[in-house]
């Protein structure tokens, strides 16, 4: 593989290009400095090259192929469409469209309620377990265990307690709570959407509350101190300095929640198998339909791509608010 | 400084050696490229109850085939969940098995791709030749008037499978043989507090096999002659409407089974929690849930007029697993072989009799191993009242569109929310317009 | 690391007694519901759902490793992860070594185009991807596809943009100080890098690791296709409980709990490291 040789190249440069050391002539090491981060960057740019950007740049060329069942065997003989896949998902008058903007809306709702929980709730968890308490590691190591089960053990499992006859969750709510007047579906209808929502909270929290955890770490013991000295009390201490002192990891942290969650093939998908009720329609599962199931491959490129576009757009505008609201909270 | 900086370099050396290795490392599969001619890799569909069974079934045969053929076989029992996503990725990039199990409704859209072998005379003539099959199997090849694209393996029908107990507690006598007495068992049923009839609502496959049926009763078709999507003809929406309202109206399938798409209506059955089940194939399934089969009957499936056979009297789709050669081989006469033996009267009564299918070569059937009653019927079902689903190349978004259409309708009924003429037609025209329009 | 020698407030106690009992609940009955179906026969476990099953076997637990090859796909996924974690963390630590502490052209743009992979719907590119490898298979010799090397590749490539972002943002809170005064002792960059940084970010460290191990262990789109029934992993391997026949949920629920124990008593070890203020030392 091509990377173990940049790897020697970048640790035999590595090696001479220390500075304040006198080795070497003075010049060449100055090159080496400024070629050092492209160097430390190198394997990391090659890997993602190979597996994201290139297989990306085949998708979107994909996207202006007509890439049915016909051509899929030989790429060179389908037909160019143009912006013909792309008409056709955005059309939405047309059902294909239509489907899919639904699909989009349910996805958006979908993912920033997942979200906002999956934060909200490992931030506190992280926040409330900052102190020792009794059964704290133990509390800890329990909290992962959702984030350590296979996803299709995981949500297998939810499957299960999810059924209308023999499921956990009617019988506690329709045969033990009563709160119900007949047994609910959880996995058609409606209802699929909280059934959809619980099963990514319970999966998605501890990752959350892992990260806030390990940001929490690199809080400065003094600044609390300072502040108790100041008489701020413990929820002052929370707002004033946790918080405060999260930003930077928390920027990065719901900016990835947001993109896996919108991008989440693997819940859904176990969850209802291959055709989603039309309220928990997510875009992956509406995308994998549109292009393993039905054998549209060009099709399903060019949502893609558009998916691409929209959460490029969304990540723009997300880290140019952040970083100003940052910038701004500095000064 | 120096040993942290050889220490650094040694890790990163390391690890990108380690990523370089283990690439290196696994082991291959596919296999087509640089491959001898003396072996061969064969994708089997999941048929019996796990993959580890079904290698074990398999796995002696192939034994059986090396000591004739000097031809290794390497086997690989793909699970359902892969099997097409396997086929598809293997179809573009040519790397694939090759010879793999198809379900026999895809041959169409596989054919369409033109990565399968074409079966024309002059290969079918390697194997035995082509009236070996009986007709109803080869109905379900590929499209109409070309090549087939595989051979039949497996086939299977849908059957009416009930249970004997509720049945004579219910003080019925005999099996329905029509839809009206079907419903009409199902009130006395109901009186003695159990299920009905068991359905799959949530899986698209089960519910396109069903008004696929259906439609044939309404002498309707899912597509014109020429191949063109028609999903709103009054037969079809009748046909649809009349598979869900056994649901919606009739309450024959009991509202839960709208989110079944595990075969948890088979374990319903076994239980003995519903009198019939429609199913194709189940004694092995019931056997392993513990059902024996002295508890329960099996009867053609019901049918408008009460006597099944070709028309309107259409009662199953023909069901099964066709074998098919990878175009890539680079094995063909090895593969050609292979399909020789996997079709030959001996391997045909051996594998056929351990998934409890019934074998699509007419010679095999002869054994008495199918001529039990319960396979007596399979067999009748599938020699004159079992038609193949449209061989057309879009069976696969027909599947996908419709199945979900009937699935969608399942949850209306099971929510409570009328199932009109007007919403099923509604549903199969949003189906229609999902289809690719050429 | 406590946060300050006061006692906390009631209302402190109060409420986070009640918020986490709430939680380890939510967290706990499907866990529950998986422990207590892995020990009912077949039949109860598809019958009426109890809080308290009537009668106990052991028997999934013995059927797991014969209805699918279940230690095989284990170790497999092991494999897989664990290689993937490796190589994954040590190229992110060098990575973001490079963004946190050098001043060079295109950082910004590197940043964001490690970042933007993250947004690619996997379904864009597992077909392409696929074709890549069998590609590169064809024109090297090196079998990607279909081995558990393409895997790892694969899994160490998603974990990667995260594990990325996440280090530049504990590297950046490491004192630069620290490691200027380092060099200045003589040490390399890598030298301090080593030395000092590392050392001070382990609690991320070891957070990115968890990550990028739990992203490789559990990922089934692309393990379905590319991997065969000898580098089938574990996360596409428990599929084969459910089978044409039936859905043995007991077994799922076995063979889950079974292969999670490890990787929970794995956690359970490195905590310490994920906690304890290793980094304060450094700090002050």
């Amino acid at each position: 593989m091509t990377t173990t040789v940049t790897a020697a190249a970048d640790g035999r440069t590595v090696s001479k290009s220390s500075p304040g050391a006198a080795r070497g002539p003075r010049r060449t090491g100055r090159i080496q400095r400024i070629g050092l981060p492209y160097l430390l960057l190198l394997p990391a740019l090659l890997l993602e090259l190979l597996v994201h950007l290139v297989p990306m740049v085949i998708g979107i060329v994909m996207s202006f192929k007509e890439l049915t069942q016909f051509y899929i065997r030989d790429w060179g003989t389908a037909p160019w469409t143009g912006l013909g896949n792309y008409r056709v998902s955005v059309d939405f008058d047309a059902p294909v469209g239509d489907a899919l903007l639904h699909s989009f809306l349910v996805t958006v709702g979908f993912t920033l309620l997942s979200v906002a929980l999956c934060w909200l709730i490992g931030t506190t968890a992280a926040v409330y377990m900052q102190d020792t308490f009794r059964g704290r590691g133990l509390l800890r190591a329990l909290f992962l265990v959702p984030y350590a089960l296979p996803v299709y053990a995981a949500v297998i499992t939810w499957v299960f307690m999810f059924q209308h006859d023999n499921g956990l969750v009617n019988h506690v709510l329709h045969d033990q709570l009563h709160l119900t007047g007949k047994p609910s579906f959880w996995l058609i209808g409606d209802n699929s959407f909280v059934a959809l929502l619980t099963v990514s909270v319970w999966k998605g929290w501890p990752f959350a509350f892992l990260i806030v955890m390990a940001g929490l770490q690199h809080i400065p013991r003094e600044l609390y101190e300072a502040a108790a000295l100041d008489g701020a009390g413990m929820w002052q201490q929370i707002r004033r300095i946790t918080l405060p002192s999260l930003r930077s990891v928390n920027q990065v942290l719901i900016l990835v929640l947001f993109l896996w969650t919108f991008n989440d093939f693997n819940t859904p998908y176990v969850l209802f198998g291959r055709a989603a009720p039309q309220a928990a329609d997510l875009i992956s599962v509406h995308i994998y339909q549109a292009s393993f199931v039905t054998w549209n491959f060009g099709t399903g490129s060019a949502m893609s791509v558009l998916m691409l576009l929209f959460l490029l757009v969304v990540t723009g505008v997300y880290l140019a608010a952040t970083s100003r609201g940052r910038r701004a909270a500095d000064a | 400084m120096r040993s942290i900086r050889a220490a650094a370099i040694g890790a990163v050396t390391m690890s990108l050696a380690l990523a370089a290795s283990a690439c290196g490392g696994g082991s291959q599969t596919g296999g087509a490229a640089g491959d001898s001619p003396k072996t061969l890799t064969y994708w089997a569909s999941n048929q019996g109850a796990s993959i580890e069974v079904d290698k074990k079934v398999l796995q002696p045969e192939l034994d059986k085939f090396e000591k004739q053929t000097g031809i290794k076989v390497k086997l690989e029992v793909v699970p359902w969940s892969d099997l097409l996503n396997r086929i598809l990725t293997a179809t573009t990039s040519g790397q694939g098995p090759d010879v793999l199990n198809i379900g026999n409704t895809w041959s169409a859209s596989l054919q369409a791709t033109g990565a399968l072998l074409p079966w024309d005379a002059k290969n079918f003539d390697k194997i035995g030749g082509k009236d070996r099959f009986v007709d109803s199997a080869l109905g379900s090849t590929g499209v109409q008037g070309e090549d087939p694209a595989a051979v039949p393996l497996y086939s299977m029908a849908y059957a009416l499978y009930y249970n004997k107990r509720i049945f004579a507690d219910a003080g019925i006598s005999k099996p329905p043989a029509t839809w009206e007495e079907l419903v009409a068992d199902g009130r006395r049923i109901q009186q003695k507090g159990k299920q009905v009839l068991g359905a799959e609502g949530s899986n698209v496959s089960e519910n396109i096999h069903h008004v696929f049926v259906f439609g044939k009763q309404h002498g309707a078709d899912f597509f014109t002659a020429d191949g063109k999507p028609d999903f709103t003809n009054d037969g079809v929406v009748a046909a649809v409407k009349q598979y869900v309202d056994l649901m919606a109206k009739d309450k024959a399938i009991p509202a839960g089974n709208a989110e079944y798409a595990q075969n948890q209506s088979v374990s319903d059955f076994a239980k003995g929690k519903t009198a019939m089940l429609l199913w194709q194939s189940a004694s092995a399934n019931l056997k392993s849930q513990g059902m024996s089969e002295d508890q329960y009957g099996i009867a053609p499936v019901p049918v408008q007029s009460g006597t099944p056979g070709a028309g309107t009297q259409v009662d199953s789709m023909v069901a099964g697993i066709n074998l098919a050669v990878f175009k890539n081989t680079h094995n063909p006469d090895g593969a050609t072989k292979f399909v020789k033996f996997m079709t030959g009267d001996e391997e045909q009564k051996i594998l056929n009799k351990a998934y409890t299918s019934i074998p699509p070569v007419g010679s095999a059937q002869a054994d008495p191993a199918f001529n039990t009653p319960a396979n007596a019927v399979l067999k009748e079902t599938l020699a004159r009242s079992a038609t193949a689903l449209p061989q057309v190349a879009d069976e696969s978004q027909f599947e996908t569109t419709v199945g979900t259409a009937v699935k969608e309708l399942f949850a209306d009924a099971a929510a409570g929310r009328a199932v009109t003429t007007e919403s099923v037609k509604a549903k199969l025209q949003k189906a229609q317009q999902q289809m690719p329009t050429k | 690391m406590p946060r300050s020698p006061m006692a906390p407030p009631r209302s402190f106690l109060w409420s986070r007694r009640v918020f986490l009992t709430l939680l380890t609940g939510f967290v706990l009955v499907p866990v529950y519901v998986m422990a207590s179906s892995s020990l009912k026969p077949l039949a109860d476990v598809s019958g009426k759902f109890r809080w308290l099953p009537s009668g106990l076997t052991i028997r999934p637990y013995i059927d797991i490793w014969s209805t699918v090859p279940l230690a095989r796909y284990f170790v497999n996924s092991l494999i897989v992860a664990g290689a993937a974690t490796i190589c994954s963390v040590l190229i992110a630590i060098f990575a973001a070594y490079a963004v946190s502490r050098h001043d060079f052209r295109g950082k910004r743009v590197f940043t964001v185009t490690v970042l933007s992979t993250q947004m690619f719907p996997g379904i864009l590119f597992l077909l392409p991807l696929f074709l890549l490898y069998v590609n590169i298979g064809n024109a090297t010799g090196i079998a990607l596809f279909g081995s558990r090397g393409g895997l790892i590749l694969t899994y160490l490539t998603f974990s990667l943009p995260f594990s990325i972002w996440m280090l530049i943002g504990y590297f950046d809170s490491v004192p630069r100080d620290l490691d200027e005064a380092a060099l200045v002792d003589g040490c390399g960059p890598l030298g301090a890098l080593l030395r000092i940084v590392v050392p001070a970010a382990v609690p991320g460290i070891v957070a990115v690791a968890v990550y990028a191990f739990m992203t490789a262990w559990g990922e089934v789109l692309f393990a379905s296709v590319m991997t065969s029934d000898t580098t089938r992993t574990l996360a596409v391997g428990l599929q084969g409980y459910s089978t044409l026949y039936d859905v043995y949920w007991n077994q799922i629920m076995a063979a889950s709990l079974v292969v999670s124990v490890p990787v929970v008593a794995g956690f359970l070890l490195l905590q310490r490291y994920l906690v304890t203020g290793l980094t304060a030392g450094a700090v002050k």
